[in-house]
């Protein structure tokens, strides 16, 4: 019988958790129009969680754009087609590795930060204090952190990918000697405006995807110490494996 | 038993509560509760540790729905309403929080405007005025730069109440407001809780386990104990009871109705590893 249990438990709970989810996304997008109200706090939030995250972004753009060079150069020579390492790089930064690797850096960075944020004040009784003062802590509190990440996710995704495209460059056409025209004209003429779209549509989903999940996990978060370091590590074990679920998804439903 | 209600004018009452019941899972908190705030008063909720202080706070200002019973604020049912009420009805109401509860990223000056500026389209020079004002009746008008982490929780709390009363409240709640405090900060809060309910005609309800502080500034008084209200009436008179449970608690007699030890098994058994741990 607890055998039985144990093996209904697992699923059932991961049904409730979905379910208090999308309540819970709801409960934020009723209060967004509240919340555009207020510009100001969404702006500051695209900078604490956007702003504060560009070094970061940068730097793993360049790097991931770096390795496409190195990578693709090698495998394009064996076919001796390597004047097409600029659209392979464009493709994969544009289409998988920008909307992706980009998410899973805001995850870790501005995630986290979010839930352990609204989980303190949570634990403070910052957001009891707010309710008691007729203030929805949803509209003050979550919903600009929500909307700012949901902005703020698909602009460090474009920052990735110029940054990536440009370590690309730097790799194929400085060192490995791809002529550079070669290089920019098949990236131009092979990359459609439908492969950037994915690219955009995956990065809003992603962007709405993790600032879901930390706001939630962060305003549910148990009101101890434990509690609110349990909330951060769910925040990036959550984002990460919905990241590549959903990512999975959008690129089965592109093709 | 419980001790005589009071029986004032229906609309003298600020806050009726009547037969609540209150249990969170298997724990019963509150079984048959009754008790009434008057305007105007002090009204002192008192009770050891455990026995749903807060809890009763949190069901008067509607973050709790109890199973059975009314609780009744304004007159208006408070179970009963919707958020947009409840919202409403808070507006009336400041609540000061034992940790104070301030806004960690704000400083002081923006902490006790947040109200304000959420509530209300105020031009900055009256926001800046109603703060000064507020800030001066709590003697922190210096500390308006600092920021909560830099307070002292005796500050803390009072900007907290500055904060509480930026909107002119009818009805103020104290929430153990005289827990942890050094005795100076403490005298500050006992001397600032007589002096707003009287200067800005207010309601107060304050929930402590501190008597002789209360002693002094209460004009009604409620016992909690297992769910109920053991006695009332003025804090003098709960001195005078000779009700074993109000003597234990008003003279803080270690062991009483209340017994020292939580419930446990056998002493001797325990030890001699008849129980399990």
């Amino acid at each position: 019988m607890s055998a039985l249990r144990g093996v209904i438990d697992g699923p059932a709970q991961a049904v409730r958790r979905i379910g208090a989810v999308t309540l819970f996304l709801l409960q934020v997008l009723a209060q967004i129009p509240a919340a555009l109200r207020r510009p100001g706090f969404i702006v500051a939030q695209i900078y604490n969680a956007g702003g504060r995250s560009l070094i970061i972004i940068m730097l793993s753009g360049l790097f991931v754009g770096m390795v496409l060079g190195l990578q693709g150069f090698d495998l394009l020579q064996r076919f001796g087609s390597e004047d097409a390492l600029g659209v392979a790089a464009a493709l994969g930064l544009l289409k998988e590795l920008g909307p992706v690797v980009t998410a899973l850096l805001f995850a870790g960075r501005a995630g986290t930060a979010l839930t352990s944020e609204i989980g303190l004040m949570r634990a403070t009784d910052q957001l009891t204090a707010m309710q008691m003062m007729a203030v929805d802590p949803v509209r003050r509190i979550v919903a600009p952190r929500f909307l700012g990440g949901l902005i703020a996710v698909p602009l460090l995704t474009a920052i990735f990918n110029i940054v990536g495209v440009f370590g690309a460059q730097l790799i194929g056409v400085s060192l490995m000697g791809v002529d550079s025209g070669a290089f920019w004209s098949q990236m131009q003429s092979a990359v459609e405006i439908d492969d950037v779209t994915e690219g955009v549509i995956k990065s809003i989903v992603f962007g709405a995807a993790c600032s879901l999940v930390a706001v939630y996990e962060g305003y549910h978060a148990q009101p101890t110490a434990a509690g609110v370091g349990l909330a951060t590590t769910r925040t990036v074990v959550t984002s990460s494996v919905l990241i590549l679920f959903l990512d999975y998804i959008l690129t089965a439903a592109f093709l | 038993m419980a001790g005589s209600i009071p029986n004032p004018h229906a609309d003298d009452v600020v806050i009726d509560v009547r037969d609540l019941r209150y249990a969170i899972g298997e724990r019963v908190i509150f079984d048959g509760l009754d008790l009434s705030v008057r305007r105007g008063r002090v009204t002192a909720i008192m009770g050891p540790s455990g026995t749903g202080k807060t809890t009763l706070l949190r069901l008067i200002t509607g973050q709790n729905e109890p199973q059975r019973g009314v609780v009744k604020v304004w007159g208006k049912d408070v179970p009963a309403m919707s958020q947009t009420e409840l919202f409403r009805m808070r507006r009336r109401m400041g609540m000061l929080f034992q940790s104070g509860a301030l806004l960690t990223d704000l400083d002081v000056y923006e902490n006790v405007a947040f109200p304000l500026r959420e509530h209300t389209d105020l031009p900055e020079s009256l926001v800046r005025q109603l703060v000064l004002t507020k800030l001066q009746a709590v003697g922190l008008r210096g500390a308006i730069d600092m920021l909560p982490a830099e307070l002292s929780g005796g500050m803390a709390r009072r900007v907290a109440l500055a904060r509480a009363i930026v909107m002119d409240p009818e009805l103020l709640i104290y929430d153990e407001p005289f827990a942890g405090l050094d005795p100076i900060s403490m005298g500050v809060i006992v001397r600032l809780i007589e002096e707003m309910n009287e200067a800005l005609g207010l309601t107060s309800i304050v929930v402590s386990h501190d008597v002789q502080e209360l002693a002094t500034i209460a004009h009604d008084s409620y016992l909690l104990s297992e769910g109920k209200v053991v006695a009332s009436g003025s804090p003098a008179e709960l001195q005078r009871s000779d009700q074993q449970i109000v003597r234990q608690f008003m003279a803080g007699q270690a062991d009483g109705p209340v017994p020292f030890h939580y419930p446990a098994p056998d002493y001797q058994a325990q030890l001699l590893g008849e129980v399990e741990r």
